[in-house]
């Protein structure tokens, strides 16, 4: 197993190119939560011609819903929620220039596809590790959507975020290749 | 006749709220110890020892194991020689899981279901009474994560099917939710009795504390056979590839009606939260 890379945020297409299945990353810089609800309603954003509340291009979002932090806790419990939840919007932020998601958990073919055409890759956090992750954070503020609680947009600073590359941008999807290589009949 | 204020109840349950969250189970953590040693995926030990990690990091700092803390499902084994005095026993429960949530910084995960709109304290909480002997209670809260339920099934079988039937359909059930229910999961199976009843045998089951062996003989083979057949399917720790897709399958199982079959998969992720008291 080959060791972790380095990756700083804002992601380039020349960075994401690099990138190939199996990486194991650690992600520094800044990268904005959102799921379900969010995900509605920058959607909704989209088709009614409006801004988004943050500068899409370039970032990464963490499909998260956090547990409230505890006093003295710069972020609560914050493992990655299952994506394909989120599939249905994901090729259309990808198009607004979204270059990286964190969560866990297949993409339908729709989101492989907007990966492959504009340049994005779908990274993996460890699902159920939520309290390990939490550590990573060190700054988070509500950036949009405050009345959606732990599913609000919020522009968090990681350092070292520990994921792992599921699908880069030739196509490549670490869950079937990590199967097929295990597999016993 | 025993009397028990309901007051009791309520703490109780706050308790056992935030205990079930933060305080992984020691059979968890040894099933986790069994896998690293099995394991040949590189990076499938990695993500074990991250969950163990993360455990650790859990019960020391008093965090939630996962973000996602759950429905909070609450078994009561009311004894029949008691009397709850004070509110009603549903009302002491929830009011339990709403302090528990608050007062342990645990997600509140529940909302209308066309709205989406939050209840904000985590109720309703889902409440399996049973009525036995004695003059004891028993609660077991439960918190039961969205990722792996979502991926869980009932299916009216058809006589003919038999035990391969069943074999098939659980090990193809696993196969289809791949990395989505976190695995390693902990696979619960119910079979029998009507359509409600084997759901409620699969999430039952799981109860059960990993490494133990089922009590009925024909069914810990079973249990033995269709988690081989499932850590052949090489879906591994996380969906990454390995032998770990499952720790465990546990099933539970009651006569049904001649012309039924029922059966139940309730899928679990490895953070398998339950914390009990007896009162």
């Amino acid at each position: 197993m080959t060791e972790p890379i380095r990756l700083k945020t804002p992601l380039s297409d020349e960075d994401v190119g690099k990138l190939k299945i199996g990486d194991r990353i650690l992600l520094n810089g800044v990268i904005y939560t959102g799921r379900d609800a969010a995900h509605k309603r920058l959607y909704d954003l989209l088709k009614e011609g409006k801004e988004f509340p943050f500068d899409i291009r370039g970032q990464i979002i963490y499909y998260v819903g956090p547990t409230p932090a505890r006093p003295g806790q710069v972020f609560g419990s914050a493992g990655p929620t299952t994506s394909y939840r989120m599939d249905a919007y994901a090729p259309a932020l990808i198009e607004k220039g979204l270059k990286g998601m964190i969560g866990k958990g297949m993409r339908s073919d729709a989101v492989k596809e907007a990966m492959k055409k504009h340049q994005a890759v779908y990274f993996a956090a460890t699902g159920g590790a939520g309290a390990l992750l939490a550590k990573k954070v060190k700054k988070a503020e509500v950036v949009a959507y405050e009345d959606l609680g732990p599913e609000a947009i919020r522009r968090l600073e990681v350092e070292d975020l520990p994921v792992i590359v599921i699908n880069d941008v030739r196509g490549n999807d670490l869950y079937i290749e990590g199967e097929r290589k295990y597999h016993k009949d | 006749m025993r009397e028990i204020d309901v007051k009791l109840i309520t703490e109780k349950v706050r308790d056992l709220c935030m205990e079930a969250n933060t305080d992984l189970g020691e059979d968890v953590l040894e099933a986790f110890d069994r896998a690293i040693q099995k394991e040949e995926s590189p990076l499938g030990v990695e993500i074990l020892k991250e969950l163990k990690e993360n455990a650790r990091i859990a019960r020391d700092e008093r965090v939630a194991i996962c973000q996602d803390t759950g429905f909070a499902v609450v078994f009561i084994e009311l004894g029949q020689d008691v009397h709850l005095v004070g509110r009603g026993l549903k009302e002491a429960i929830f009011e339990g899981v709403r302090q528990g949530y608050r007062d342990g910084y645990l997600r509140k995960s529940i909302c209308h279901p066309f709205t989406r709109a939050n209840t904000g304290d985590n109720t309703p909480a889902i409440i399996h009474t049973e009525i036995v002997h004695g003059d004891q209670v028993k609660i077991t809260v439960a918190p039961k994560g969205g990722g792996s339920e979502n991926m869980s099934r009932v299916v009216m079988l058809t006589p003919s099917d038999g035990i391969e039937g069943i074999k098939r359909y659980v090990v193809q059930r696993v196969k289809e939710s791949g990395s989505n229910p976190c695995p390693p999961t902990i696979v619960g199976v119910g079979i029998g009795g009507t359509f409600e009843l084997a759901a409620f045998l699969a999430k039952k089951s799981l109860l059960r504390p990993l490494g133990s062996q089922n009590p009925d003989v024909e069914l810990d083979q079973l249990e033995f056979d269709i988690l081989t057949e499932i850590n052949k399917l090489g879906i591994g720790p996380q969906g990454l590839g390995g032998r770990t897709t499952s720790l465990a399958v546990h099933i539970l199982m009651m006569p049904c009606h001649i012309a039924s079959f029922p059966l139940a998969v309730n899928i679990q992720c490895h953070a398998q939260r339950h914390k009990e008291v007896v009162i």
